[in-house]
């Protein structure tokens, strides 16, 4: 029972999140934080009043006092010199201050039905009842209508402000409708995980989903899809193991998996970047050890003899064990082989050695011809971009520069066809 | 020097304009006729910004009106388009080219109904017009400056409007762009339609517009480029402040005093 609960409270909370994550971070964790704070001084004022533990009626408080709250921040901001987060953190404090002042209250009253008010603390599912979820059922899925015939409207104001009051949208009424969305989610929600937690669930959602898409609508439904697991699972947990509360196990599911996107999404992942890094850095060895073959070949006129080790290391500053390295996953490529007097390149080997050697000075001219860099600046950029040179580019460039003959240094470009005889000829000649 | 045109497609008048109390604009009047590419330019802070904004209803105005081709803003949107400010919006946010230059076309829209396909097709077709529609789906945050600023331009192009405003449409832009820009724009006004500009580059100002508004913070002129560039005028839009209207504007900040009574 609670676990449906979560799972249909879930799609709404979930829903409105993103909006605010959307809009400002930093301002709309406090701003969900605030209104969720804010709807306990609503929940107090209406058992008051009532004298009941009808949730609809203590919802209906919740989301009076959570409007009143986001009223109050917009005013002060508009009105006064104190900023945004400011305002927040101010009307926060306030209205939870009241919230406990006013539950204190409460609990001295003597009142018996009082018992359980405590619990939109922290949040309780178990103590939910069938009607309740039906309430919420029916909420929630007003609330995903309502977002689904407004999602263009929410998405410019959100976006382009300017630009939606610019085309006559009403921003005003669209801004306000999204205000009494997140009250109402925010109210819904307070049963199972509290007002303490509440932001946690409005936001981190939301957070994780960015990390996965960068298309909006997927990452609606990612982020509606990742609160209700975490529904499900901080429910099941708080089932199994009586004396839990809700909230925070639900919080705690919710920060496993948001963490998990963190460290494991595709493409913006820290796993996917690490691992990113890793094949850049090991390219960049093979393709730096691959050069000190052609560079030993060109200046001893043979690209084919075997080179020992020292040879190689007295040529670039290689550390011995990276140069095994490199040389390992070259041999695999069958680029260099090994043998006993060292290591000889092969036909491929060296086809692609003159091809990284021809862009890296492909590019010293771009830059001396285009930038007017002094040769003696060139050389450490074209080291670092001639890894990143596609094919395509390196025949922009031949085109662009008119298929030099010489670098900066005057050393020859390395063409597929070999003229570079006459090359060397006209270099020299122009000294 | 202010020349005014019969049958203005903008109309600026009297329009003063003050943001907490200080006011940014004073008493601006100027006309802009149909069919030209025109320019606003004058020193930072001059108002520039703050004269398109009011003209689209986005700041609060303290007195004067503005009329578009002799009607109120709200009777006549369909036919204006309004380009902000690249700096002004989150381009991190998750929307790929399309996606913003389909906003050209909710304006043609009720809130809720769905775009049609040949909404979809004009969208196309104005990320052409712009050279980015291979760019189409990608995210507006991989786009380089020059690109967004174009696909700001495609979506004013998408609302198929008779006047655009657009702020700063060559502000943070390669030269190449730029030119690609101009040429757009001179198009359009070859088209018959009315464009203004708001500037930063003085150099380039004479050579781009047609008509040229010069502001610091009061209207120093308006009018064909020629007749209002000229030293003496270009002197009083960046020369020296008017120093008595800023301190009174500093004193009515300081009292929070009402610009207009």
């Amino acid at each position: 029972m609670c676990a449906l609960s979560y799972w249909v409270w879930c799609c709404w909370a979930r829903r409105r999140e993103q909006w605010v994550v959307l809009r400002s971070c930093a301002n709309g964790l406090c701003l969900g934080d605030a209104v969720a704070h804010a709807v306990l001084p609503g929940i107090c004022v209406a058992f008051m009043l009532s004298g009941t533990k009808n949730i609809a009626v203590l919802m209906a408080g919740a989301v009076v006092s959570g409007w009143l709250s986001l009223w109050a921040i917009d005013l002060i901001t508009r009105r006064s010199r104190i900023k945004a987060d400011t305002a927040t953190g101010l009307v926060l404090s306030v209205f939870f201050g009241i919230g406990i002042l006013l539950l204190t209250v409460i609990q001295r009253s003597g009142n018996a039905s009082q018992s359980g008010l405590d619990k939109f603390l922290l949040g309780k599912a178990a103590a939910m009842t069938g009607s309740d979820v039906q309430l919420l059922a029916v909420v929630c899925a007003l609330l995903l209508g309502t977002i689904a015939v407004f999602l263009r409207g929410f998405w410019l104001i959100s976006f382009d402000p300017n630009f939606a009051r610019a085309i006559g949208m009403p921003t005003r009424s669209l801004e306000l409708l999204l205000a009494t969305i997140t009250v109402v989610a925010v109210a819904v929600g307070i049963q199972a995980v509290g007002v303490v937690l509440m932001a946690a669930l409005l936001l981190t959602p939301a957070a994780a989903a960015r990390y996965l898409t960068d298309r909006l609508v997927l990452m609606l439904f990612l982020a509606m899809s990742i609160g209700a697991l975490s529904g499900v699972g901080g429910a099941y947990i708080s089932y199994i193991a009586p004396a839990m509360p809700t909230g925070p196990w639900v919080v705690v599911v919710l920060s496993s998996i948001a963490a998990l996107c963190v460290f494991f999404a595709p493409r913006k992942g820290l796993a996917a970047r690490w691992w990113q890094h890793r094949r850049n850095r090991r390219q960049m060895l093979e393709e730096n050890v691959l050069k000190v073959f052609y560079q030993l070949g060109e200046s001893k006129s043979d690209f084919f003899a075997p080179r020992p080790i020292d040879a190689l290391q007295q040529r670039r500053a290689l550390s011995h064990k990276q140069l095994q390295q490199g040389l390992k996953r070259l041999a695999a490529k069958d680029y260099v082989r090994q043998q006993p007097e060292g290591w000889v390149l092969t036909d491929t080997g060296k086809q692609n050695a003159q091809r990284l050697v021809r862009v890296h000075r492909l590019w010293e001219v771009y830059l001396s011809r285009y930038h007017h860099l002094a040769p003696d600046h060139v050389h450490d950029n074209a080291d670092a971009v001639e890894h990143l040179i596609s094919p395509d580019l390196e025949q922009q460039l031949e085109a662009m520069l008119d298929y030099p003959q010489a670098d900066p240094h005057n050393n020859p470009i390395p063409y597929k066809k070999p003229k570079t005889g006459r090359c060397i000829a006209i270099s020299l000649s122009e000294l | 020097m202010v020349i005014q045109t019969p049958q203005p497609a903008l109309e600026i008048h009297n329009l003063t304009v003050s943001y907490r109390d200080k006011p940014a604009i004073w008493n601006i009047d100027f006309t802009i006729p149909e069919g030209v590419l025109g320019g606003i330019i004058g020193p930072n802070g001059a108002g520039k910004s703050t004269v398109l904004k009011a003209a689209m209803g986005l700041v609060p105005v303290s007195s004067g009106h503005v009329r578009i081709f002799g009607n109120p803003l709200s009777e006549v949107r369909q036919r204006v388009s309004y380009v902000p400010q690249r700096e002004s919006v989150d381009w991190d946010f998750p929307a790929s080219a399309i996606d913003v230059v389909l906003m050209g076309r909710y304006g043609k829209r009720s809130l809720w109904s769905r775009l049609q396909r040949s909404d979809h097709d004009i969208a196309m077709d104005c990320l052409r017009k712009v050279q980015l529609q291979d760019f189409a789906h990608r995210q507006i945050a991989q786009l380089s400056g020059g690109q967004q600023q174009r696909v700001f331009i495609a979506r004013a192009l998408a609302q198929e409007a008779d006047i655009y405003l657009m702020d700063e449409p060559f502000a943070g832009i390669d030269a190449a762009t730029e030119n690609a820009i101009l040429e757009l724009l001179s198009n359009m006004r070859n088209e018959g339609k009315t464009i203004l500009v708001v500037h930063h580059d003085l150099q380039s100002a004479y050579e781009y517009f047609d008509w040229i508004v010069m502001l610091n913070t009061r209207l120093v002129a308006s009018g064909p480029k020629d007749t209002v560039f000229n030293a003496q005028l270009l002197g009083e839009a960046y020369g020296a402040k008017l120093t008595m209207l800023s301190r009174m504007a500093n004193l009515l900040k300081q009292r929070e005093f009402p610009v207009q009574e």
